[in-house]
């Protein structure tokens, strides 16, 4: 096996932490999957080093926990405060934490490249956790690019980090359960919404209510979201369903929302305009491992595949945990990364066989209980059509600003995929590597093409996956 | 520019502000949090234009993986509003098309 440039000494990385250059275990990402896989490890004896790029650990669905006042507390409810017996380990020592560290490459040798405070260095692991979570599926609407458009998560970002809400008139757009909450936690802040505007439709229900048994397996859950559209209805929020042609329209920032409901066009003015549909395993580095993926039906993205225990698929020693390898939510993702923290202290030997493939399988009992309410959440809030693969005039490539016409007629000159789109106009090439246009690249193709996604497949994501400079790759 | 604000810090009124300055002008914004974040409750609705059409761009993800909240901070092109924390004179401008690396 080679060894990495680095990886002989030990790293200094100008904190009172000290990295040694070869740890048991490397965990990428502090969200609640990496978090409790780190956890898990650390309870077992393994060396553990969690690598996050944020400040403060929770990932995005804790996002500044440790520094949450009460206040923000309050407005974002007992299910973010769930995140502070995740966060504890990482913060008393037990585990080898470091904030603000990007990951840029990860090989299948288990070397990490990584850079903090502008320095880079590299990192030997025994075992990888892949905790990269999720994002938001990108959401192409005319407008989409507007200052002033921006994502439910974005929002509930700024909430969490700087307890800010957005001014007047505030729209939220789309459909999901982090839709519901944002207006939930907004009406607790005092923060005004002039208008929900939701896509989900009779239809939307009809096919969600076909497995029966789905919505029925997670009574709890079902409960809440019930009680988030109670509480917006009960507040007086105009409330529209099963909207349609979404557009956003302004000269250099939003102004205006339009869109059809009831037989209606409407045109609401709007200062900021909140759109969600949804979360999308966020897969870079699985790609740039050259791992396999296949194409979700259920969840209209690309899952990374995996086995029962969350290893990648022909990449021995290293595992996807939490929503990187489907959408499963929080909690869940925290039990599949227990659940892969007892797989990896098994196979170090900290374990017996027997106590770890009976745990193993009593998480993934419960875990499948959450697959199932997450098959009715998916066929509730499945991303409209128009709102994957959108009109000609529509910018799919923010960075390149290429529209779906565009990529439309690459298609009709014989371009066969994402990878030969970028040669003809650059899309997906530009500074976000693709990741808010490459599952509308994917589909549109398959349309287009008449053929399924996976015929299509996806763009050739290549190291590094996060921004670094040519000055830290020469010192490393 | 500095038409309505797209947010205002509802939750935290009592965090010490620190002043930065914004394409040359002095701009007093709220500590402990990311440039990105300081910015779009100061008034800021405009953070770059893009390379290709020169249209203007603010955050549109918050979490690093959509690039549009490209600024130039302390002399350094291309860097991720969202992902910096902001700090006391910081220098930040509006990033205008593609970066010039002198």
């Amino acid at each position: 096996m080679c060894v990495p440039n680095g990886a002989q000494h030990a790293m200094n990385n100008g904190s009172d932490t000290q990295l040694q250059g070869h740890v048991d275990v490397a965990v990428i990402g502090a969200g609640p999957a990496g978090m409790a896989a780190a956890t898990v490890c650390a309870e077992h004896g393994l060396n553990v080093a969690i690598l996050d790029d944020q400040a403060t650990p929770g990932g995005q669905i804790y996002r500044g926990i440790t520094l949450a006042s009460r206040k923000m507390r309050e407005v974002l409810g007992p299910d973010y405060c769930a995140g502070d017996a995740l966060v504890a380990p990482l913060l008393d020592g037990r585990i080898n934490y470091m904030p603000d560290t990007a990951v840029w490459e990860v090989t299948r040798d288990k070397t990490l490249h990584l850079t903090q405070g502008g320095r880079s260095s590299s990192l030997q692991a025994d075992y990888v956790v892949l905790s990269t979570g999720a994002m938001e599926r990108p959401f192409p609407i005319p407008g989409w690019t507007l200052p002033g458009v921006m994502t439910a998560g974005a929002a509930q970002i700024l909430l969490k980090t700087a307890g800010a809400t957005a001014m007047g008139p505030v729209i939220l757009a789309g459909c999901g359960p982090l839709l519901y909450l944002l207006a939930a936690q907004y009406l607790a802040a005092g923060t005004q919404i002039a208008a929900v505007v939701d896509t989900t439709g009779w239809s939307d229900y009809w096919r969600a209510l076909q497995d029966g048994r789905g919505a029925a397996s997670d009574i709890s859950s079902l409960a809440k979201g019930l009680k988030l559209l109670r509480t917006i209805k009960k507040a007086g929020v105009p409330f529209f369903t099963n909207a349609s042609n979404l557009e956003a329209t302004g000269d250099d920032r939003v102004r205006e929302f339009k869109f059809t409901s009831g037989g209606k066009v409407h045109c609401l003015a709007a200062n900021v305009l909140l759109l969600h549909h949804g979360v999308v395993p966020n897969t870079q580095f699985t790609w740039s491992l050259r791992a396999p993926h296949e194409w979700s039906e259920q969840q209209l993205c690309w899952l990374p595949k995996t086995n029962a225990v969350g290893e990648l698929d022909g990449a021995s020693g290293i595992f996807v945990a939490g929503d990187g390898a489907a959408i499963i939510g929080a909690q869940a993702a925290a039990q599949h990364g227990r659940l892969i923290g007892i797989e990896i202290s098994g196979r170090a030997g900290r374990l017996s066989a027997g106590a770890r493939d009976e745990e193993v399988s009593r998480l993934n009992r419960r875990l499948n209980k959450t697959r199932q309410f997450r098959r009715f959440l998916d066929a509730l809030y499945r991303p409209k059509a128009a709102h994957r693969v959108p009109a000609d005039d529509v910018i799919v490539c923010r960075c390149e600003e290429v529209t779906a016409g565009a990529l439309r007629n690459h298609v009709a000159l014989g371009c066969l995929g994402p990878n030969q789109a970028k040669s003809f106009s650059r899309c997906g090439m530009g500074p976000c590597q693709g990741r808010q246009c490459g599952l509308t690249v994917t589909e549109l193709i398959a349309t287009v093409r008449g053929v399924e996604p996976a015929t299509v497949g996806y763009f050739r994501v290549r190291p590094p996956v996060k921004q670094v400079t040519l000055g830290e790759l020469a010192e490393e | 520019m500095m038409e309505e604000a797209l947010f205002q810090p509802t939750l935290v009124s009592e965090r010490p502000r620190i002043e930065i300055r914004f394409n040359g002008t002095p701009l007093e914004v709220p500590a402990g949090t990311s440039v990105a974040a300081a910015l779009l409750v100061s008034g800021v609705a405009q953070f770059r234009t893009t390379p290709v059409g020169r249209s203007s761009r603010a955050p549109w993800c918050m979490m690093g993986v959509c690039f549009d909240c490209l600024l130039e901070i302390d002399g350094k092109p291309n860097v991720q509003g969202c992902m910096t924390a902001v700090k006391e004179n910081m220098d930040v401008r509006t990033q205008w098309g593609a970066a010039r690396y002198e």
